[in-house]
């Protein structure tokens, strides 16, 4: 069944859409990644214009973070007030990141540096979580060796501390508001939620119990993004209603699954799988890359008269 | 009075030996709606040839009809390998190059119309594309407005259907546009050009209309007209969409 979408101008498949929005509910219940970092080349993929896939998809997010986040309350696994800071750090960066983005467009290369920060963050990330995971399997089947439960570092000695009862921590407010900031950036910079980023993120810099991390990441999701769809729909017109209809149908649904998937697995095996998700998008946008083009010559499209 | 009209006008035609032929032609339709579920259409163009006097002798008569979508400028941008990876380097600025366009003729193009005429009417299609100027930095210009051509000819954007009009007697002709579900909004101008020995005898135009309809115009309408109410009638299905699949999801687990 073809569907007309009217932002967009073009004819899609109603299924693919609905497909690509499972998959990335699913991805987005079992993380707590929003899944823009799929869900942006997907919808390229199938012939959507990059402008209204980046700011369809954000919208998108919205959706399947909420049904996400709903699920996580009950289960009461998000911390609101380290969400809270994050989201705080997280609004300031992504301002700071549109700044930025403007300098880059006028530089000519803003094309380059998004695929490039995809794949340095992405390979980075993936290539991290999956050696801490694979460590952490093999140190589960060995029961006999040491386990450092609490690392005390120098995040420990910053001031302003504050006390996150859901996450069990007692740390200064410096670190996560750096890292809401840093994520902050990058998503308006990439076009993504930041959740590949925020997770890691919260387990290796800020210990927080892998548990708390993924409602916690859909919480300060929710805002992020939808701070972005509304930037997206008041200076570019490029949010698609109908195509964000379709795909919010299957997403809310996929995160639903998503989330009792996660629920039954065990925390090293979660980690492992998402580190090579992310690991698979950053070698096939790496080869894009490499690869001679099929034709070396591309439209840029603007609006019809 | 109206016949006095009717004289003079018959007189008027009769004073006009170069246009001893003329086109009377039709669509199947003068406007195309698109809805959600617009999945391409096709265009049916048909007309004859009207004369005054005994067919001319000599070379037959040939048509070529045009199809013209809304133009818009574009940016073509070429890349090139820059320490190991593809790197847009070079862009070129074609002011006007049509969403859509579609040429279909009696027979093989040079055969069916002059250079001058192609020049005159902008019939073909690297004609139909306006380019001005290129960047002082870029040494081959046209090789990125072929490469337009090559791009959307290859999508179906662009298409040159030689021999796809059909001519009986040379008189009556027909042929057949399939338009793309990608349409682009705006007016489709149709031109069918009546071709002697490569020169244009005869030339009618005439225009399609097409238009979003219903829910696709509302959305349209809506994101163009007041943005912000539109970004913020998103979030609130965003928000209320994950709060139903999630409440659903619960109620149907108890």
């Amino acid at each position: 069944m073809q569907l007309y979408l009217p932002i967009a101008e073009v004819s899609a498949n109603a299924f693919a859409l609905l497909g690509i929005g499972g998959i990335v509910g699913i991805l987005s219940g079992m993380f707590g990644v929003g899944g823009g970092f799929l869900v942006t080349p997907l919808l390229f993929f199938i012939g959507i214009p990059p402008t209204v896939a980046v700011a369809t998809g954000a919208n998108q997010v919205v959706a399947s973070s909420v049904s996400g986040v709903l699920a996580q309350i009950r289960r009461k696994t998000v911390d609101f007030k380290m969400g809270t800071v994050l989201l705080i750090g997280g609004l300031i960066g992504s301002a700071g990141g549109v700044w930025l983005f403007n300098i880059l467009r006028a530089m000519g290369q803003i094309d380059l540096v998004v695929q490039l920060a995809y794949v340095v963050f992405l390979g980075t990330v993936g290539g991290l979580m999956l050696r801490e995971s694979l460590g952490a399997m093999r140190r589960a089947r060995n029961p006999s060796a040491p386990v450092r439960r609490h690392q005390h570092g120098w995040v420990h000695g910053l001031p302003f501390k504050m006390k996150f009862r859901t996450s069990g921590l007692y740390i200064s407010v410096v670190p996560p508001l750096l890292v809401g900031m840093s994520v902050g950036v990058l998503a308006a910079i990439m076009g993504v939620g930041g959740g590949f980023i925020m997770v890691p993120a919260m387990i290796y810099l800020l210990g927080m119990p892998t548990k708390v991390v993924v409602g916690t990441s859909l919480y300060q999701i929710i805002f992020v993004t939808a701070f972005t769809t509304v930037m997206h729909a008041v200076t570019n017109q490029s949010v698609d209603m109908l195509l964000a209809l379709v795909l919010i149908f299957g997403g809310v649904v996929g995160a639903q699954f998503g989330t009792r998937i996660g629920a039954r697995l065990k925390a090293e095996q979660l980690r492992i799988l998402l580190a090579l998700l992310v690991l698979a998008v950053c070698g096939k946008l790496a080869l894009d890359l490499l690869l001679t083009p099929a034709d070396v010559y591309n439209i840029a499209e603007r609006g019809a008269a | 009075m109206i016949r006095l009209i009717l004289l003079s006008l018959s007189l008027l035609l009769s004073a006009l030996p170069a246009r001893a032929e003329r086109v009377v032609a039709s669509l199947s339709q003068d406007t195309i709606a698109i809805t959600a579920s617009f999945d391409g259409s096709e265009v049916f163009v048909f007309g004859a040839v009207k004369r005054e006097a005994p067919m001319p002798e000599g070379k037959p008569l040939d048509v070529v009809i045009t199809l013209q979508g809304p133009s818009a400028p574009a940016t073509v941008r070429r890349k090139e390998r820059v320490a190991g990876i593809w790197v847009n380097t070079q862009a070129v600025e074609v002011d006007l190059a049509p969403a859509f366009y579609a040429v279909a003729t009696t027979g093989p193009f040079e055969q069916v119309i002059s250079q001058t005429e192609d020049l005159r009417h902008a019939v073909s299609i690297p004609r139909a594309i306006r380019s001005v100027g290129a960047p002082p930095d870029v040494q081959d210009a046209q090789a990125f407005t072929e490469a337009l051509i090559r791009l959307r000819a290859r999508s179906g954007a662009y298409r040159l259907e030689e021999g796809d009009v059909g001519i009986e007697e040379q008189t009556l002709f027909s042929t057949r546009f399939v338009l793309p579900a990608n349409l682009v909004e705006g007016p489709y101008r149709a031109r069918i050009f009546l071709t002697r020995d490569r020169d244009v005898v005869d030339l009618y135009e005439t225009e399609i209309d097409v238009r979003k309809v219903g829910l696709e115009r509302m959305l349209y309408t809506l994101a163009h007209e007041r943005p912000l109410a539109y970004g913020l009638l998103a979030l609130l299905l965003a928000v209320v969409a994950g709060w139903t699949a999630s409440t659903v999801f619960r109620l149907l687990r108890t």
